[in-house]
């Protein structure tokens, strides 16, 4: 177990490196580079261009820039925002609990509705409301996220008033129930990214263990319908999705990023946009890293709970 | 005729599965006496496992359709029809009334559960222990069937047991409320001969303790002579024999019957004799398109164009106890 481990954090962190790399090395040769702000800045001489250069050390090689970009990063120092001034890690902190909200409660809700679609489907198989799932889930993932944002806000801000906008809470509120009639339209627009892919891998993984021989036995024994459904064959169908959750955190984040700039929620999707506007790149980079570490440690978290709730898992 | 005159615990009649419009099994009809064992033998695909699944109720209902009668004699003496109940009737019996065991050991048992769990459950659902008076019933059990050190093995998984532990174990869980009736489907085809010999014993022990009555299904005739007091013969969905052990055995009134005990491997025939295994040549018809007349004419050397071919064959009484399915019996036997 614990060479499992090791294992997989160095595979993670081999994993980053390579990430960092990738997005340094493109951050500093697009057209523009890091240099460009200070170019738009009426009056700027070329000699004054070069000392800024120097002085942010521009002018050494790239390898040489992204090793001291590197070792900064280690020690904790990532770097102080363009815009102002403020360290790159607390510029992030400050975005990071709204994003998580917004991740943690369309998750909860997609994963919700996916797992009662999936197992339906499966156990009423080819039904009507099988079909309507199946139709249901490839619309859904054919709608753009930000199409289905702003038709939200139109039907339900605009036309019905109903809720808010955007925003994630009012100013001067602070009441749960403010909160959360924020929360339900990002919510609802997040989780369809994820509640169709969810619900077809729920059903084809529950479709597979309803068949067991197990599930027959356990039939065999008396047990009651929805005891042999919940212990017998949900509790096996759900270890597989523990993986899908994990791969699908890459398209969680980048449905957060279009969320967020869909209903203005102030988390790092909204944050990301903006710094790429202002060519922040300090924050940009450190939020490359940071949710490139944040997509790694919930993969590295989905194998160790997969080793953990599977008991025919045993690793030495 | 009543069971209570007949002393039958259990009555099927008529029992017909389709899947679609094809036939898995035929009028099936046999009795099982209270205590008795009656094997089911037949090659592979001959209905056999879906009789036993029929009986259980088993079968998914939206994929076959189910006909006939199956009546079981409850300890007040009152008859029910196993085909005609509610499903949460069923569900009563099941597992408390009747219980199972499948062929595959290493399937049949969850693997996320412990081995102790899965006993434990049939003991909450039907007998209402607690949990905890469940979990120590089921040590209990497991020593019973047999598995050395049972309070570790209770909390093992089953990945963690051998194929025969694991058949012990499934034998655990079908006994573990001294069902009435105990249905084998095939316990001991997956496992090495020595295992299966073990699988027998155990049960052969564990019904002269309990006095269940056990319907044995098997595709080897030889295991048959070893435990069963009566005997059906399936052939391609039918009863095709149906006879006490020792007449089948002596005077099998059926070609098929006898082709089954011709490809039964036995070392003293072959040391004595040197007579080499005869396999009935030819499979089992596909249920689609089972021949006309006898469905095994074409399989047998004593079939004729008459009347093997021109109908299919009725099963009839041979003598008092033991009933045949073919036109040409008397002669064969003359
Ligand atoms: N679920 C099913 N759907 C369609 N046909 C089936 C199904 N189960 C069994 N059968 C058919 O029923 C026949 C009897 O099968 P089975 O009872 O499993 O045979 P046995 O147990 O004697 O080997 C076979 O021809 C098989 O193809
Ligand atoms: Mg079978």
């Amino acid at each position: 177990m614990t060479r499992f481990v090791l294992h997989r954090i160095g595979q993670s962190l081999l994993l980053l490196l390579l990430v960092s790399m990738i997005g340094f090395a493109l951050l500093h040769l697009a057209p523009g580079g890091p240099l460009a702000q200070f170019a738009l800045t009426p009056g700027m001489s070329q000699e004054a261009m070069q000392r800024i250069a120097h002085q942010m050390g521009l002018d050494q090689p790239l390898p040489a820039q992204y090793w001291q970009w590197l070792r900064r990063l280690l020690v904790g120092d990532w770097g102080r925002s363009y815009r102002d001034s403020q360290p790159v890690l607390w510029v992030i902190g400050s975005h990071l609990g709204a994003t998580l909200e917004l991740m943690a409660s369309s998750t909860l809700l997609a994963m919700i509705l996916g797992t009662g679609v999936g197992v339906l489907g499966a156990i009423r198989r080819y039904s009507l409301a099988d079909y309507a799932a199946m139709v249901g889930a490839m619309v859904a993932l054919s709608i753009p996220t930000f199409w289905f944002g702003l038709v939200m806000i139109y039907v339900f801000s605009v036309r019905l008033a109903w809720l808010p906008a955007g925003n994630i809470a009012t100013a001067g509120d602070g009441s749960l129930l403010d909160y959360a009639r924020h929360l339900i339209q990002p919510c609802v627009v997040l989780a369809l990214v994820t509640v169709a892919t969810w619900s077809r891998y729920m059903r084809a993984s529950m479709l597979e263990v309803i068949n067991q021989d197990y599930v027959r036995t356990a039939r065999a024994k008396g047990l009651r319908q929805l005891q042999v459904l919940v212990h017998h064959s949900l509790r096996n169908a759900l270890l597989p999705m523990i993986t899908v959750a994990g791969v699908q955190l890459p398209i969680l984040l980048s449905g957060a990023l279009v969320t967020e700039t869909v209903f203005t929620w102030p988390g790092m999707g909204r944050l990301f946009l903006d710094s790429l506007g202002y060519r922040d790149y300090p924050v940009v980079m450190g939020l490359l890293i940071f949710s490139a570490i944040l997509v790694l440690a919930g993969n590295l978290i989905a194998d160790l709970l997969y080793v953990v709730a599977d008991p025919r898992i045993r690793l030495t | 005729m009543p069971l209570s005159e007949t002393g039958d615990l259990l009555r099927v009649e008529g029992l017909t599965v389709r899947f679609g419009a094809v036939p898995a099994i035929e009028d099936v009809s046999f009795a099982l006496r209270p205590g008795e064992t009656l094997a089911i033998v037949g090659e592979s695909s001959s209905g056999k496992s879906v009789t036993a699944l029929a009986l259980m109720r088993l079968l998914d209902p939206r994929a076959c359709s189910v006909s006939g009668r199956a009546l079981l004699r409850g300890p007040d003496g009152r008859e029910t029809d196993l085909l005609a109940l509610p499903e949460r009737a069923m569900a009563d019996l099941r597992g408390r009334a009747l219980g199972m065991i499948f062929q595959e050991p290493m399937t049949s048992l969850n693997p996320v559960h412990t081995v102790g769990r899965q006993i434990s459950e049939s003991l909450i659902r039907h007998e209402r222990l607690s949990p905890r008076a469940a979990a120590a019933r089921a040590v209990d059990l497991l020593a019973e069937v047999g598995i050395p050190e049972p309070a570790r093995r209770a909390s093992a998984f089953p990945h963690q047991l051998s194929g025969g532990m694991r058949q012990r174990a499934t034998i655990a869980i079908a006994l573990a409320c001294r069902p009435r009736i105990l249905i084998a489907d095939e316990p001991t085809t997956a496992l090495d001969v020595t295992i299966q010999a073990q699988i027998l014993d155990l049960l052969h022990r564990l019904q002269q303790e309990t006095g269940m009555a056990v319907v044995f299904i098997t595709h080897n005739l030889g295991v048959v002579a070893e435990i069963a007091d009566r005997v059906v013969v399936m052939y391609a969905g039918q009863v095709v024999e149906d006879a006490p052990v020792a007449a089948l055995l002596e005077h099998p009134a059926m070609p098929y019957t006898a082709g089954l005990m011709r490809s039964v491997p036995r070392l003293d025939a072959a040391l004595h004799t040197g007579r080499r295994l005869l396999a009935i040549p030819g499979n089992v018809p596909d249920p689609r398109q089972r021949p006309a007349g006898c469905t095994f004419h074409p399989r047998c050397g004593h079939a004729r164009p008459d009347p093997c071919l021109r109908a299919r064959p009725a099963l009839e009484w041979a003598a008092p106890d033991h009933r045949v399915r073919c036109a040409r019996w008397q002669e064969i036997a003359a």
